[in-house]
């Protein structure tokens, strides 16, 4: 090993990024005054990426796509942006945002992407997957039940990762800078000795794997060769750290094109090698803030090849590039470090951008001049998200763990999760109603459920029968879940990401809900104004009569809040009862990233009133318009979700008016660090922050040219304004913003 | 009903009254009637919502999480000292609870129940000055304005912290010689920590067109960047910290 100075000794014989954090890390409690801008070799960078993003915009969205070479790691020969200028290299193929071709998941999603772009896939990639490779699709649906089909295509289970890559798995990218390729295959190859008979299912399966995770290490050392650089052995300086880290994702994205392919939590481990370098005069500042912008540069530039219905679930073309910031050790000591500030600082030396997804760990113990910064940097750009680190440390056990995909806590390099995608709890409701029918189609979709005959609809009744569906749905949920990650193991495992994973890693699998608000609202309906179902003549439910007024989710009532909140348990109970593959622990999410739109559409009329058609709250965000108490009763009624039925995550977007936050800017910065106190000193979860004026956007709609990189957040991530469908933008306008006092 | 206060309206996200994050409370009834008002809705004395005081407070309560070091409760309105006696049982609550009080007043009332209030619970008094010249004050407010400063002298020797506020209505209440005035007035005052100058808007109109009443003012512009940053600067001269609202 070259490693020097840093307190390594003990370390030798395992893999252990955390100690090393901890022994070397440098807290920092200071503002961000010490912060430089772009060099000039970034901004030259820079304006060749906006140029290759114009071009993109007008092409419908894609600049070019690879016709020949099906993607793997250190498949393409090496490519720049401009190499004289270009301090961190790679890109995931030879030519700045071309994408490729990763049919594993599925060929037919990648065969239509590519026809939606009118490239022709080379004859002999064609050949070889409609003949002779199977996919991860393919599985799937040789295994898929009739049952699961109709969940399925009738709307009940949505966006389930079955014809594209699962993603959600970070790679503990930092080992690669830490170790080095050779010492990390030395240590797969002793963990490979070591799975020894009897050759049960699982032991077998385990040893392809790891056998599979020391190759794609190799292909790891390959890939550094075609830039130049020597993979093999640790980084020694604080460039290769963050070259060598870039690496190990690049790696990443180029075996494997998961909806979320999230960084981790990277910037403090960075920032231990760029102090390095700084307290020994080997670099400025200048330089230091040079590698963390150009780092985040080749991050924004990260692609995959989709087809045009995929945006309907993921909109605005995102990578899910999540990187963790901040938080608290176990000890005591914060994880803010200088380069926890560089990191958001490329917000403004590069503008502001949905990628990657910056996330803040929010402890009350932050330092406060890392706390204003955040506020500042939400107020000036609304790219970044906020999770309660004090909630997740303490309930999930780990001081050293990232954000997967949106809001998903995962302990790095020791844990991964499989996707679970969501169901839709609104359809689930109406089929108490509608007894075990969908409430469109009017196929039976669950027995048991006996016929609803009263004029009005009774809560304990309703309840009952909803407790009945929500059963069975999960239990077709589950069934699901299991083939699917049974298949993508099979066909597409994430071999370059597993390679930088402890070998027998702690699994969750992330289920999920939608129409958390639709649901609370209805029952609420039910229980506290008289609700009289309209029925068609094959007695489906198409319209509901409400008589009478009823509290509703988002006004800090707990009569309804609480109803939200025991439905969230209770489906997280009724999961948790099914067996899952590899004995995966089940979690749950309340998230809906942008399919809140299509969920909707897919979903009749509610006994809430909401109209047959029209699109759900995004995530736990009580239902547009109807939290009429002011932002914080409606963060508040958020706040009652509980994290421990939920440890997936509790999506919460929150839009205010500039003005609503404060007269000047130090009280706006100051307001918005006390509502991020105060909402996560409430145990909640996860808050998308952003403070815009519902004008600009209407006048980006208008003209998305003169907003080429305007920023909101969504749910769980941010995305590009103007690359969001006229629907979607609508639904964005049609949301809260909390404004007049 | 004796107990209760004669509510308007609650804000839970009050960003404008006073300092950080705040529960504000307009209470319902005030005996000026300013030409400028731009909650008018506020002003008669038969509307609004009784609340009985554990309501408030429990309402208080279940911000506090949001208060952090700087916000905490403000009673606005309509005029809140009207209603003192009723303060007074949530005023001393709230202080119990920990949480920061504020009254956001035109200091026309000042009986022993007010007192009470100043000297022992009000954290933070904000008193509007409508204007410093008598004649003017009662063209724009209908009543004089010697009870508010009055009333500020009382405050000024309570010792507690007190902001001035200032609508700056173009024509009305933005002459020169009477900024300078007040100026003179408030300078030597120990208590003041900040001058609030708030610029004059429209957004209230509505109101007075619904409650059938004559909007007198409708002629007047918003103030100018110019005349904002002028009346800021005489202010200036006297105050060290003038912050435009």
């Amino acid at each position: 090993m070259t490693q020097v100075n840093f307190s390594m000794e003990e370390l030798s014989n395992k893999i252990d990024v955390r100690s090393f954090v901890l022994k070397n890390i440098s807290p920092y409690e200071g503002d961000a005054s010490f912060l430089q801008g772009p060099s000039e070799r970034t901004q030259r960078l820079w304006e060749l990426c906006k140029e290759a993003m114009k071009e993109e915009r007008e092409n419908n969205g894609v600049r070019a796509i690879d016709n020949k070479i099906v993607s793997r790691v250190a498949a393409f020969d090496a490519g720049y942006i401009n190499k004289e200028d270009e301090v961190i290299v790679g890109l995931q193929t030879d030519m700045l945002l071309k994408r490729a071709m990763k049919p594993y998941g599925g060929y037919n999603v990648v065969k239509k992407a590519m026809s939606e772009h009118g490239v022709e896939i080379d004859p002999l990639v064609d050949n070889a997957f409609s003949q002779y490779v199977k996919t991860h699709n393919d599985g799937v649906f040789d295994a898929y039940t009739a049952e699961i089909r109709k969940f399925r295509s009738l709307g009940f289970l949505t966006g389930l990762p079955d014809n594209y890559a699962r993603g959600r798995i970070i790679g503990d990218y930092r080992r690669l800078a830490l170790y080095g390729a050779d010492r990390l295959i030395e240590a797969k190859k002793a963990d490979l000795e070591n799975i020894t008979g009897p050759m049960t299912d699982a032991t077998i399966r385990l040893r392809e794997e790891v056998a599979e995770q020391i190759r794609a290490l190799g292909d790891i050392i390959k890939l550094g060769n075609k830039y130049g650089l020597e993979l093999n052995r640790a980084a020694e300086n604080a460039r290769e750290a963050v070259q060598w880290t870039y690496m190990a994702y690049l790696s990443a994205v180029q075996d494997q094109d998961g909806a979320a392919m999230s960084l981790g939590s990277v910037s403090s481990f960075l920032d231990i090698y760029i102090e390095k370098d700084l307290t020994e005069g080997k670099i400025t500042e200048a330089e230091a803030q040079e590698y963390i912008d150009q780092f985040v540069m080749k991050l924004r530039m990260v692609r995959h090849l989709r087809m045009e219905a995929y945006e309907q679930i993921f909109a605005g073309d995102p990578t899910w590039v999540t990187e963790s910031i901040g938080g608290m050790l176990a000890d005591g000591r914060t994880k803010v470090t200088k380069t926890s500030f560089r990191v958001l600082q490329t917000l403004y030396n590069l503008g502001p951008s949905p990628e990657p997804n910056i996330t803040i760990l929010w402890s009350d113990k932050l330092p406060r001049g890392f706390k204003e910064f955040c506020s500042q940097v939400s107020i000036d750009t609304s790219s970044i998200q906020y999770e309660n680190d004090d909630l997740m440390r303490q309930n999930r056990n780990s001081d050293d763990y990232g954000i997967a995909c949106c809001v998903s806590f995962q302990e790095l390099g020791k844990h991964i999760q499989f996707f679970g995608a969501r169901t839709n709890l609104a359809k689930t409701l109406l089929l108490a109603i509608n007894a075990g029918h969908c409430e469109l189609s009017g196929k039976k979709m669950v027995d048991g459920i006996p016929v609803y005959e009263e004029e009005y609809l009774d809560y304990d009744k309703v309840v009952e029968y909803f407790k009945i569906a929500m059963k069975e749905v999960a239990r077709v949920y589950n069934e699901s879940m299991n083939i699917i990650h049974y298949m993508h193991d099979k066909y597409y495992y994430e071999k370059a990401q597993m390679a930088l994973i402890d070998t027998n890693p702690y699994i969750n699998i992330a289920y999920g809900i939608a129409g958390l608000s639709i649901v609370a609202d209805s029952l609420s309906a039910i229980k506290f104004a008289k609700v009289k179902p309209v029925r068609n003549d094959i007695g489906l439910a198409v319209d509901f009569k409400i008589e009478g007024d009823f509290p509703k989710y988002g006004n800090d009532d707990d009569r309804v809040d609480f109803i939200a909140r025991d439905v969230v348990e209770h489906f997280n109970q009724e999961l948790d009862k099914l067996p899952v593959y590899k004995d995966a622990q089940p979690s749950l999410s309340v998230l809906t990233i942008t399919s809140n739109v299509v969920y909707g559409k897919k979903t009749g009329a509610t006994p809430d009133g909401r109209e047959a058609g029209i699109p759900f709250a995004p995530g736990a965000n009580p239902m547009h318009g109807r939290d009429t108490h002011g932002a914080l009763a409606s963060l508040n009624s958020v706040a009652k979700i509980s994290y421990k039925d939920s440890q997936d995550g509790v999506s919460n977007t929150f839009s205010i008016v500039p003005k609503s936050l404060g007269a000047t800017d130090e009280d706006r910065v100051n307001n918005l660090v006390a509502t991020l106190d105060g909402y996560f000193g409430r145990g909640a979860h996860h808050l998308n922050v952003n403070v815009l004026n519902r004008e600009m956007l209407m006048d980006a709609m208008e003209h998305p040219e003169e907003y080429p990189q305007l920023t909101i957040r969504v749910s769980g991530y941010a995305v590009n304004f103007t690359r969001l469908s006229r629907e979607q933008q609508q639904e964005v306008l049609s949301r809260s913003f909390h404004d007049r006092m | 009903m004796q107990q209760d206060l004669r509510v308007h309206s609650i804000e839970s996200f009050g960003t404008h009254d006073g300092p950080g994050i705040r529960m504000v409370i307009f209470l319902q009834g005030c005996k000026f009637k300013c030409l400028y008002c731009h909650n008018p809705d506020t002003i008669p004395f038969d509307g609004g919502l009784f609340y009985k005081m554990e309501h408030l407070l429990r309402r208080a309560v279940s911000m506090k999480s949001y208060y952090g070091q700087e916000g905490g409760v403000t009673v606005s309105g309509g005029e809140p000292l009207i209603q003192s006696k009723q303060l007074l049982p949530l005023f001393k609550a709230l202080k119990k609870e920990g949480i920061h009080t504020n009254v956001d007043t035109n200091g026309r009332v000042l009986n022993s129940n007010t007192k009470i209030l100043l000297d022992e619970y009000a954290d933070l008094v904000m008193l509007d000055i409508k204007h410093m010249n008598d004649e003017w004050h009662r063209k724009l407010t209908g009543v004089t304005n010697a009870n508010t400063l009055k009333f500020a002298e009382y405050r000024e020797q309570s010792g507690k912290p007190m902001w001035l506020r200032y609508v700056l209505v173009p024509g009305w209440s933005d002459q020169e010689e009477y900024l300078h005035e007040l100026g003179q007035h408030f300078k030597d005052y120990k208590t003041i920590e900040k001058v609030e100058l708030l610029p004059y808007h429209k957004l209230g109109v509505h109101k007075w067109k619904e409650l059938g009443w004559e909007y007198k003012l409708a002629d007047v512009p918003e103030n100018t960047e110019e005349q904002i940053k002028k009346a800021r600067n005489i202010l200036s001269l006297y105050f060290d910290n003038v912050k435009v609202n």
